[in-house]
């Protein structure tokens, strides 16, 4: 896992704050602290909270948020929120592991442009390009349509409103959040050293497995992170491409803010989220200090 | 052939090539399915028929009709504003608190940079919600106000970031250079620094601005019904099912993506010089 930047380790000229260095900070520190560090905060409290009959929060404190967290039907929404996840993860990953490696490799005026043709869909809102696959998979949609000209099926198929399509959108909207950031750790990856392990008789398996992984890993776990964690709590993509059939975490968690009114318990899930995420980045930290020594 | 002894490596080359042309081809196939998407969608926003399956002709009605549309203007017009003042306020903060941390050792430096990544690492969900039920706690009415300090919170730190790498390629004795010829702090800031951080500042707040206009997670839970936005509106059409004039949308969206990766890229280039 990448260390974050420390602040100023480049800066020899850095001295000690005075009350002006101080007073200039605090707008920003104090914006964290009211908007992040508060807020997460009162949802810890009203994780333990109860509602009325009417949806309204009371303050005691109790346990049975959580224990409702681990009820069988919402340990197996987790559970296949987890999977899903996953899955995406995994299929980004094969997918765009290569391609990452492949632009990093070329000489800089082909990989800027092939940088761009990344950076495009990156930037592209998510919902433009869920639409885009919800086009294509409707059942009065293009892919239908045309395997049905082609006589290839004799009615349409239901593509959406299945796993499978809920996995499409997932791969699709994170796929650029993968490769980036293997990119950016196989570009700076030294030729050499892949030349080194060809030259030391390694084949192409061993020099990937032994080489090229270890340090481009990294981008592999920014990758992880930033595909898996956000893959979990989706409920746009899920509810768009899912329908009411493939309920996530990230589903049942609004609809305890929208429809359901139970914010304590939505609160409880928002916290195991919080756990689970908090655990993935720790997990991908240990293994990359175990890698590197 | 002859036969030398490099040669004589296990394949080395003819294998290397084999594996560099297979990533290639691999490296199309997947631009070929981020793109063909896209694509399609665009195409179809020409299309005279209601159903994007068969081509009948070519036509600007949609965009016509998304032109008159007032619901989606309403909603364009909410955004832009929520997003122009959301990337005004990051741009501030970000900027100040990347040169505060760069000039100043401040005790708790690293644990105030940790705070600044959070929100840029943390479930939007998550975020969403922890924000929603302080906004209630708080008695503040969701609506503008509450947006744009939820989509500042998330913005301001990827200015920062961006900020703080121009930093690191900063000649450090810039600015005592500024303040020995007489310069006060904040004159050195903003006639000396300011002008060399320009190029990271202006990406940096095209990323918030981009980050905002899109953001669709956190926008549900804390914006009010008066200023929904013009994602919150796409994603009312998108799930009521297919509509041509989300096809023009998303042709106007993806027009306007490509100039700004363009414009981002050109700035980029111009600060790594």
């Amino acid at each position: 896992m990448q260390t974050l930047p420390s602040a100023n380790a480049e800066n020899p000229h850095a001295r000690r704050p005075g009350l002006a260095g101080w007073l200039l900070l605090a707008p920003m520190v104090v914006w964290l602290l009211l908007f992040v560090v508060a807020p997460m905060a009162i949802l810890l409290v009203y994780s333990f909270c109860t509602r009325d009959d009417l949806g309204r929060v009371v303050f005691s404190f109790t346990w049975s948020n959580y224990a409702r967290v681990f009820e069988p039907i919402y340990l197996q929404v987790l559970g296949r929120s987890v999977l899903y996840a996953g899955i995406t993860t995994a299929i980004c990953l094969a997918l765009g592991f290569p391609v990452g490696w492949f632009i990093a490799r070329q000489r800089a005026v082909v990989r800027n442009r092939l940088l761009l043709l990344v950076m495009i869909p990156f930037w592209t809102s998510f919902l433009i390009r869920t639409y885009a696959w919800i086009s294509i998979l409707k059942s009065e949609g293009l892919l239908n349509a045309t395997l049905l000209a082609a006589r290839v099926i004799p009615e349409p198929l239901e593509m959406l409103y299945t796993p499978a399509a809920v996995m499409v959108g997932l791969v699709y909207a994170y796929l650029p959040f993968m490769i980036l950031p293997v990119y950016g750790s196989a570009e700076k990856l030294d030729n050499a050293l892949v030349d080194a392990a060809h030259d030391l008789g390694a084949g192409p398996v061993r020099a990937f497995s032994e080489v090229i992984i270890p340090l481009t890993w990294p981008g592999i776990t920014a990758g992880i992170l930033l595909v898996f964690v956000p893959a979990i709590g989706m409920f746009a993509i899920t509810d768009l491409m899912g329908g009411a059939k493939v309920a996530m975490i990230g589903n049942v968690i609004q609809s305890q803010f929208t429809k359901a009114r139970n914010w304590p318990f939505g609160a409880a899930l928002g916290i195991v989220f919080t756990l689970l995420f908090v655990l993935t980045y720790l997990g991908l930290q240990w293994r990359a200090r175990r890698a590197r020594s | 052939m002859k036969l030398s002894p490099i040669a004589k490596r296990p394949l080395l080359p003819t294998g290397l090539r084999l594996l560099n042309w297979s990533l290639g081809a691999w490296t199309a196939l997947v631009f070929l399915f981020l793109y063909l998407p896209i694509a399609v969608l665009v195409f179809y926003s020409f299309n005279t028929s209601k159903l994007n399956v068969v081509w009948e002709g070519f036509t600007f009605k949609w965009y016509a009709a998304l032109a008159e549309n007032t619901p989606l203007l309403g909603a364009l017009k909410n955004s832009l504003i929520i997003a122009t003042i959301a990337t005004i306020l990051s741009v501030l903060i970000g900027t100040v608190g990347a040169w505060l941390l760069h000039r100043y050792r401040y005790r708790f430096a690293r644990s105030i940079q940790t705070l600044v990544c959070i929100p840029m690492i943390m479930p939007e969900i998550v975020m969403g919600i922890s924000l929603l039920i302080l906004f209630t706690v708080s008695q503040l009415e969701l609506g503008f106000t509450t947006v744009i300090l939820a989509h500042v919170t998330f913005c301001f730190p990827f200015v920062l970031v961006a900020v703080q790498a121009r930093l690191h390629g900063l000649d450090p004795a810039l600015e005592e250079a500024a303040l020995d010829l007489g310069a006060t702090p904040l004159k050195a800031f903003l006639l000396v620094i300011m002008p060399c951080l320009l190029p990271a500042v202006i990406s940096g707040g095209l990323m918030a601005f981009t980050l905002s206009l899109d953001e669709y997670i956190i926008t549900v839970f804390t914006n009010g019904l008066e200023s929904r936005t013009l994602p919150q509106e796409v994603f009312g059409l998108a799930r009521k099912g297919l509509n041509p004039m989300l096809n023009a949308l998303s042709a106007v969206f993806i027009v306007t993506t490509v100039a700004f990766v363009i414009f981002s890229e050109y700035l980029r280039r111009l600060a790594a010089r």
